[in-house]
C-alpha cells in the first residue's frame, strides 16, 4: 500500500449502487480489459473519459448499496481508482474493495467538503485529506487492523497465497 | 450473547465474541453463482490447487439459466468444468432455479449454519435461523481455499411486529414500509432480527420475503428465532444435524423497534430507489407495461397461487405483459400440480425458465425505453430492469398481478376479500 494517494475528485451521491457503477447488461464479461469500459456507466456513460489513472472517487451514504457483483470494484480498478472516500460504504462493495487492495475510506462530513474536481491527497498513514483546491483538511475513520493488513499485502489474494505456502 | 452471536462464535471455535470484533470463521457452505467465474479466477491468482471441502461448496447455474450468449455459455462451462475437476457435487445446473430457493428446496440450509453466497439477498436465510451473508467472488474464494472467512461481529437491532395484518398486506407490504420508514442505509454492518406475533402467524415463504429484503436497508443477515413453523418445513428435508441456538435473555439490542403492523396496506417502493416507499393508494392508475413475478424475494409457489387466485378466469390486460419466473423448478412443479400454471398461461402470462431472469435486467422480460413494471422483486434502481430511463415500483405479488389485470396499478384487496374474486 502506497503511504499516500492523489488525483481529482469525482463526486457522487447517496446510495449509489452497483447497477449505476456497473451495469447488470455487463455482468457476462470476465477479462478486465472489457469489464473496465464500462466504469460508472449507469450513472455517467461519460465517466471513463474523464477519469485519469489516479483519481479518487467520492461518495455519499451507502455508497456501493446493491449486488454482491465484484465487478464494481474490478471496474473502478481497472481504470487506476486510487481512493474511495464516502460518508458510508455497503458492506459486500466495502469488502470487494478492500479484498482487491483499493482503500475504501469512510469519512464522515466529506459530502459537504468536496466538489467534483477537487485536486485532493490522502495520506494513508497519518488518516488525512487535504483538499488543496478548497484549502481545507478532513480526517477519515482509521481501518480495522485486519483491514490495514489485507491492504498492506495489495489485497486479500496476496495474503492467502502466503498462508497457503507456508502451510 | 446473542444466537447470532453464539453461532460466530461456534464457528469460530472461541467461547465468547463481543460486538465489533473480527472473527475468522469455519463456512459449513458457500454457494458462488454464474455470475461470478472471478471467485474461480481469484482462487488460481491465490495458489489455490484442491478446493478445503469440496463438500462445501456449492454452484447454482441461476442469473444465465439458460445461457442467452456465447460468454455466458462460456462462464457456465467454466463452472462445471470446475466443479468435475475439483470433486464439488453441490452443482445445481441451469434447470434448478434461484441460488436461495435451490439451496432451501434441495434441504440444504438449516438453523445455527453459517451461509455464505456471491449474492446480496443471502440475508434470505436467516429465515430459518440460519447466519447467511452475501460476500463478493474474491471472498468466496477465500473460503474455498481455506474453509474459512473474516466477519465482524454485528450490531444486533431487533424489529417487533404485532398487530393485525390488513387484508391485502404481505410481508413483502410490511417490508417495504419498513425500509421506506428506515432508509436504504439504517441496518448497514448490522443484523436484523424479526420478532413478534405477526412474525410467528408467517410461513417460510413470508419470512424468506422479509428477510430477503433487509438485504435492501443494508443488512449484513437477518434472523427469526426457529420455531415450529420453521422444523415443520426442515422435517424430511434436511440431512444435517443440527441444534437451535437461542439468546441469551439479558441480551443487549443495539435498537429495538416496534411496528404495529395494523398500520400498514398496500405497499409500494417507488422509483428509483427501495426506500422510495408509500401507499399503494397514492400512486392507482399508473399504466403499467409490465407486471413481473418472480425472484428469491416473490417468486415462490404462494406468491405464484396468489397472482393465480386474483387471474383465474380472467384475462391480462392487453396493454400489459405479466412475465412469471418461478424461483425454482420445485417450485414451478409445485404451481403445476395446484393448477395456477395453468390459470396463469390461460390468463396470458409468459413463463420464464426458473432464475433470476429480469430481476437484475439480464434476460428474460427486459424493459424498453420509457416503460414502466411493477414487480415482486427487491430493487428498482435506474436499468435495473433494462432501459436506464425505465420506471420499477416494487409491489407484492397480489399487487403486481391485481396491475397486470387491469393495465395500471391497483389494489389487490378487493380481489382478496372472500367471495369477490368469484363474481
Amino acid at each position: 500500500m502506497k503511504s499516500s494517494v492523489q488525483g481529482a475528485a469525482h463526486v457522487f451521491g447517496d446510495n449509489l449502487d452497483t447497477d449505476q457503477i456497473y451495469p447488470g447488461k455487463y455482468l457476462e464479461l470476465a477479462r478486465e480489459e472489457d469489464i473496465k469500459r464500462h466504469a460508472m456507466e449507469g450513472a455517467d456513460p461519460d465517466f471513463v473519459k474523464n477519469f485519469n489513472a489516479g483519481d479518487i472517487i467520492v461518495g455519499g451514504t451507502n455508497f456501493g448499496c446493491g449486488s454482491s457483483r465484484e465487478h464494481a470494484i474490478i471496474t473502478l480498478k481497472a481504470i487506476g481508482t486510487s481512493a474511495i472516500l464516502a460518508e458510508s460504504f455497503a458492506r459486500i462493495f466495502y469488502r470487494n474493495g478492500i479484498n482487491l487492495g483499493i482503500p475504501l475510506l469512510v469519512c464522515p462530513g466529506i459530502k459537504s467538503a468536496i466538489v467534483n474536481g477537487d485536486a485532493l491527497e490522502i495520506d494513508l498513514e497519518k488518516g488525512s485529506i487535504s483538499n488543496r483546491t478548497q484549502k481545507t483538511e478532513l480526517t477519515f475513520q482509521p481501518v480495522s487492523d485486519y483491514v490495514k493488513e489485507i491492504l498492506e499485502n495489495g489485497g486479500i489474494k496476496a495474503l492467502v497465497r502466503k498462508q497457503l505456502s507456508s502451510r | 450473547m446473542h444466537a447470532i452471536e453464539k453461532i460466530l462464535a461456534r464457528a469460530a471455535s472461541k467461547s465468547k465474541v463481543v460486538t465489533g470484533e473480527i472473527v475468522n470463521c469455519r463456512i459449513d457452505l458457500a454457494e458462488v453463482n454464474d455470475l461470478y467465474p472471478q471467485s474461480i479466477f481469484s482462487f488460481q491468482e491465490m495458489g489455490g490447487q484442491n478446493v478445503r471441502s469440496p463438500d462445501k461448496i456449492c454452484f447454482v447455474l441461476d442469473h444465465y439459466a439458460p445461457a442467452a450468449s456465447i460468454k455466458q455459455a462460456e462462464n457456465q462451462k467454466l463452472m462445471r468444468e470446475f466443479c468435475r475437476e475439483q470433486g464439488i457435487e453441490l452443482l445445481f445446473d441451469v434447470n434448478s432455479g434461484v441460488c436461495h430457493q435451490v439451496m432451501v428446496d434441495e434441504g440444504l440450509v438449516y438453523p445455527g449454519m453459517i451461509l455464505i453466497a456471491t449474492d446480496s439477498h443471502t440475508t434470505t436465510h436467516g429465515a430459518f435461523g440460519a447466519f447467511g451473508t452475501g460476500v463478493g467472488a474474491t471472498d468466496l474464494a477465500v473460503i474455498m481455499a481455506t474453509g474459512h472467512l473474516w466477519l465482524r461481529v454485528p450490531e444486533i437491532i431487533r424489529v417487533n411486529l404485532s398487530g393485525e395484518l390488513n387484508p391485502g398486506v404481505f410481508a413483502k407490504d410490511v417490508i417495504l414500509h419498513i425500509i421506506g420508514d428506515l432508509g436504504a442505509d439504517y441496518a448497514i454492518y448490522k443484523s436484523v432480527e424479526f420478532t413478534g406475533p405477526v412474525v410467528d402467524q408467517w410461513t417460510v415463504s413470508e419470512r424468506m420475503a422479509l428477510c430477503n429484503m433487509t438485504t435492501e436497508m443494508g443488512a449484513k443477515n437477518a434472523y427469526i428465532q426457529p420455531d415450529k413453523t420453521t422444523l415443520d418445513f426442515l422435517k424430511g428435508r434436511v440431512k444435517n444435524d443440527f441444534d437451535i441456538v437461542t439468546s441469551d435473555p439479558d441480551f443487549h439490542y443495539a435498537e429495538e423497534l416496534f411496528i404495529d403492523v395494523s398500520k400498514i396496506y398496500p405497499t409500494l417502493a417507488l422509483p428509483n430507489s427501495v426506500d422510495n416507499a408509500d401507499g399503494l393508494k397514492n400512486h392507482l392508475g399508473i399504466p403499467v407495461h409490465q407486471a413481473y413475478i418472480g425472484s428469491c424475494t416473490g417468486g415462490r409457489a404462494d406468491d405464484i397461487a396468489i397472482a393465480a387466485r386474483i387471474l383465474k378466469g380472467k384475462k391480462v390486460h392487453s396493454e400489459t405483459r405479466l412475465i412469471v419466473v418461478p424461483a425454482s423448478r420445485q417450485v414451478y412443479l409445485d404451481a403445476m400440480q395446484s393448477g395456477d400454471v395453468e390459470a396463469l398461461v390461460k390468463a396470458g402470462a409468459t413463463f420464464v425458465t426458473p432464475g433470476c431472469a429480469a430481476c437484475l435486467g439480464i434476460h428474460g422480460g427486459i424493459l424498453a425505453e420509457g416503460e414502466t413494471a411493477i414487480t415482486s422483486t427487491n430493487r428498482n434502481f435506474p436499468g435495473r430492469m433494462g432501459h436506464n430511463h425505465s420506471s420499477i415500483y416494487l409491489a407484492s405479488p397480489a399487487a403486481v398481478a391485481a396491475s397486470a389485470l387491469n393495465g395500471v396499478i391497483t389494489d389487490p384487496t378487493e380481489y382478496l376479500t372472500e367471495g369477490k374474486n368469484k363474481k
